[in-house]
């Protein structure tokens, strides 16, 4: 009885350890099988480097190049704002920070990440889309930058905690042997650190990415949802997501617009497969460092 | 020299704390604004009663229970689950490729786009299985998307055992289920619940899964059975702030506010388990 | 008459042998001290007789061990034979557990959910390790609020609540105060009435006081086995002669 239970419960825990690879490979599965329907009428490669996006139109286009480049404008933005933000905040809270506001500052960073995506969207839309316009002189702040800033925001906490392990993670002799060559404090960490951390940083630059480009809600609210070519940060932009979001409530089931959204959903999902494959391989190179630590 | 590296070094540090400051300063803005403009509306009324005249007046109440329900329904899966999942590949699985390949898997599942996870409830539980745009099918989706977060958690906390409590167990007769249901999982239950409790506040404010799965536009009543659609806040804010116009900001701004406290009584919970059983801890 | 019989026993981690060939056996109700320098493949033997070293992924066993004549890798259930063969660690490791609970966890392990019977155990067990006088009025708080010395008595306590045949001791005292020692190799000497015990030991001195018999370990072989008394009086290896002298080790 009590090995039967046992048998039971042994079978339903490897169940559930498989339950991952199962769910990874129902997720392309699925996008395959909805997504791929839209090639038996349009060309693969008009698909991904057509440059008009004029889903329901007579004849409707599904280029997706505008819309591949939006998401590549919007997180270029994004990265080129969070990784020196991140990586200067890893620095300071793990090296520099006195004790005492240690812990305050990572509670900021971990309230930062708990803050829906939402909500950041609508503080974009009333705060900073009026700024932008101001700043710029723009007929209308919802920009690819406003874009941008919100995301670096979102992509922060990951960014931080990451590089930060990493920076924790480098031994303390490395640090310790510069200091006693007579290096500074400062010295010790831009030459000796930060080079031991950089696996730790690309990993977290990686993830950050991973993060931007599968963010949907606050892109869609204040990028301004223009699916044309951008040609600058101050333009309206539309990425691969918030096109998914936009157009999936209105598209006709089984219809070829109903395909090409699924097909951007296979775009999407092999984009993060293989951010976080590279991610992966960095964290393990860092966490390699860590064991030999120990 | 040596003062111009002293200089250089007291530079260097204060762009590296105004970096910081950068980062954490709007944190506490953006919670300000939230709080300054949407206590006024939040009244009794506003939480408890139904939306009215197209959402421009009266209260939240189903999105706000749309949402607690989800948040049941997303933790009534992926709980049991993913603690599952954790035990496998903490106590169970050998170092072998099948191992690594669920690992990695995880890794994968963590970081495929929110608004894929729609696509996919779409496909998968609306579509094929027939549920239609429903509470179960928001919550499968959600709980899949929160799956990685409770597993990489609990891992975490069961690996934080030490590995000498197992070997006396063994070595006492315990078989593994004995040993992990009774000395393992005991230990490991603080870190588990903190993970867990932040797992579901992330599902609790996540929009892009639920737009397609189960998120109504406007249903002023409460939602009758799992099959049911149900409105939820993340979905209501981002209708009331793009889809309808002429909603007043104060609205806008409560609803947010409901939001975000929903979400911080979750993480401020998880914060407190972790201090508390911190401090307790005995080895 | 023979308890246990040992017959070419070797051990490996990965390439590396921890125990070459051994044969040996052991009586019935004796204490079999055995003694030798680190990495002389003590310990690995210890964690074989009930499997532990199995837990250790890389470690690979060959040859055979019997157990009143059954095999203790084909005859006999691996979990049974855990009960059968108990262990007590270097270091006191009570399980985070109020004391009552971790002596109790044994026979709970097999289903026994008697209070009164429990409650018996428990009494019995921690007066065996001459325990229960010092906790009897805080069974029910934290393991981990005694002394050190306490703690590995509680351990013993722990093993004989689930009533053994075989008690291992890998250096059980390595931790212990002098006065702690002696409680537990009294504890240990009043216990040969009804077990067979083996103590692995650092300790050449206590593999004196204690064992009936001792064995001398060296790099994975089995040097010399034999009466304690002859083998510190008149050892008849060099080499057994000159650990027992400090000349090396």
């Amino acid at each position: 009885m009590k090995n039967l239970f046992e048998f039971i419960v042994e079978k339903a825990i490897f169940l559930s350890g498989a339950a991952s690879i199962i769910f990874v490979v129902l997720i392309f599965i699925f996008l395959l099988k909805e997504g791929l329907a839209l090639f038996g009428e349009v060309n693969f490669f008009a698909f991904l480097f057509g440059q008009n996006w004029y889903p329901i139109s007579d004849p409707p286009q599904f280029g997706i190049l505008p819309l591949i480049m939006g998401s590549v404008f919007v997180t270029f933005g994004a990265i080129v704002i969070a990784v020196p933000l991140g990586l200067a905040a890893a620095i300071y809270i793990s090296e520099v920070a006195p004790h005492s506001i240690r812990g305050f500052l990572k509670s900021g960073i971990e309230l930062l990440a708990a803050i829906p995506s939402i909500v950041l969207g609508f503080i974009g839309i009333i705060f900073l889309a009026p700024l932008l316009k101001n700043i710029f002189h723009l007929g209308s702040g919802l920009t690819a930058l406003a874009g941008s800033i919100m995301l670096a925001f979102m992509a922060l906490p990951t960014i931080v905690s990451i590089i930060e392990d990493a920076i924790v993670s480098v031994p303390r002799s490395y640090k310790e042997g510069a200091l006693a060559l007579g290096a500074t404090h400062w010295q010790a960490i831009y030459r000796v650190t930060i080079p031991a951390a950089a696996s730790g940083i690309l990993a977290a630059v990686m993830l950050g990415i991973g993060r931007v480009v599968g963010e949907t809600m606050a892109v869609l609210m204040i990028t301004g949802n223009a699916a044309i070519m951008p040609t600058s940060l101050l333009q309206p932009v539309r990425t691969l997501t918030a096109t998914v979001a936009a157009e999936m409530g209105e598209a006709v089931s089984g219809s070829s617009h109903y395909y090409s959204l699924f097909a951007i959903g296979i775009v999407l999902f092999i984009i993060s497969f293989i951010i976080n494959i590279f991610a992966d391989i960095f964290l393990h190179r860092s966490k390699a460092m860590k064991r030999r630590k120990k | 020299m040596r003062e111009n590296t002293k200089v250089i070094e007291k530079l260097a540090f204060a762009i590296l704390g105004l970096a910081t400051l950068i980062i954490i300063a709007p944190v506490g803005i953006i919670l300000f604004i939230v709080l300054w403009h949407g206590l006024p509306g939040l009244s009794f009324e506003f939480i408890f009663s139904m939306p009215r005249e197209g959402m421009r007046a009266g209260g939240i109440f189903p999105a706000i229970v749309g949402t607690l329900v989800l948040t049941v329904g997303t933790a009534a899966f992926s709980i049991p689950v993913g603690i599952l999942a954790a035990i496998y590949l903490n106590e169970y699985a050998g170092r072998n490729w099948l191992t690594r390949l669920f690992e990695i898997s995880i890794i994968n599942l963590a970081g495929i786009p929110s608004i894929v996870y729609g696509l996919f409830g779409l496909g998968l539980f609306v579509t094929f299985f027939g549920f239609g745009a429903s509470i179960l099918a928001g919550s499968l989706t959600l709980s899949i998307m929160t799956l990685p977060v409770i597993i990489t958690a609990t891992r975490e906390a069961l690996s934080a055992v030490p590995m000498a409590f197992r070997e006396v167990s063994f070595s006492l007769g315990a078989s593994r289920w004995q040993t992990v249901s009774r000395v393992v999982l005991p230990n490991a239950i603080p870190g588990i619940l903190t993970g867990t409790i932040l797992g579901l506040s992330r599902a609790a404010g996540e929009t892009a899964p639920i737009l397609f799965t189960v998120a109504a536009f406007y249903l002023p009543r409460l939602p009758q059975s799992p099959f049911d659609q149900a409105m939820a806040l993340p979905y209501h804010i981002y209708v009331l702030s793009t889809q309808v116009p002429n909603v007043s900001l104060r609205t806008q701004y409560s609803t947010v506010l409901v939001l975000v406290l929903m979400v911080f009584i979750l993480n401020i919970a998880a914060a407190y388990i972790r201090a508390k059983f911190r401090r307790r801890k005995t080895w | 008459m023979v308890k246990i019989t040992v017959a070419g026993l070797s051990i490996w981690y990965d390439e590396q042998t921890a125990i070459k060939n051994l044969s040996l056996q052991v009586s019935e109700k004796e204490i079999l001290g055995i003694i030798g320098p680190s990495n002389s493949g003590k310990t690995s033997f210890l964690r074989t007789l009930n499997r532990l070293n199995e837990l250790t992924s890389n470690c690979k066993t060959e040859g055979e061990i019997q157990l009143d004549g059954k095999s203790i890798f084909k005859e006999i259930d691996l979990l049974s034979l855990r009960k059968l063969v108990g262990i007590v660690f270097a270091l006191p490791l009570p399980l985070p557990l109020s004391i009552y609970d971790n002596i109790a966890y044994g026979p709970r392990l097999r289903g026994e959910k008697n209070k009164s019977k429990l409650d018996g155990i428990v009494e019995k067990s921690l007066k065996a390790s001459y325990l229960f006088d010092e906790v009897k009025d805080r069974l029910n708080t934290s393991a981990f609020n005694l002394s050190g010395g306490q703690q590995q008595r509680l351990c013993i306590s722990r093993t004989l609540a689930n009533e053994p045949e075989i008690i291992l001791y890998d250096e059980p005292c390595s931790g212990l105060d002098p006065i702690s020692t002696a409680k537990v190799e009294e504890a240990m000497r009043d216990l040969k009435k009804n077990y067979t015990q083996i103590l692995v030991t650092n300790n050449t001195k206590q593999a004196a006081r204690v064992a009936d018999r001792t064995a001398f370990f060296l790099m994975g072989e089995l040097v010399e086995i034999g009466d304690t008394t002859k083998m510190f009086t008149s050892p008849s290896d060099k080499r057994t002669d000159d650990y027992i002298a400090g000349r090396f080790g």
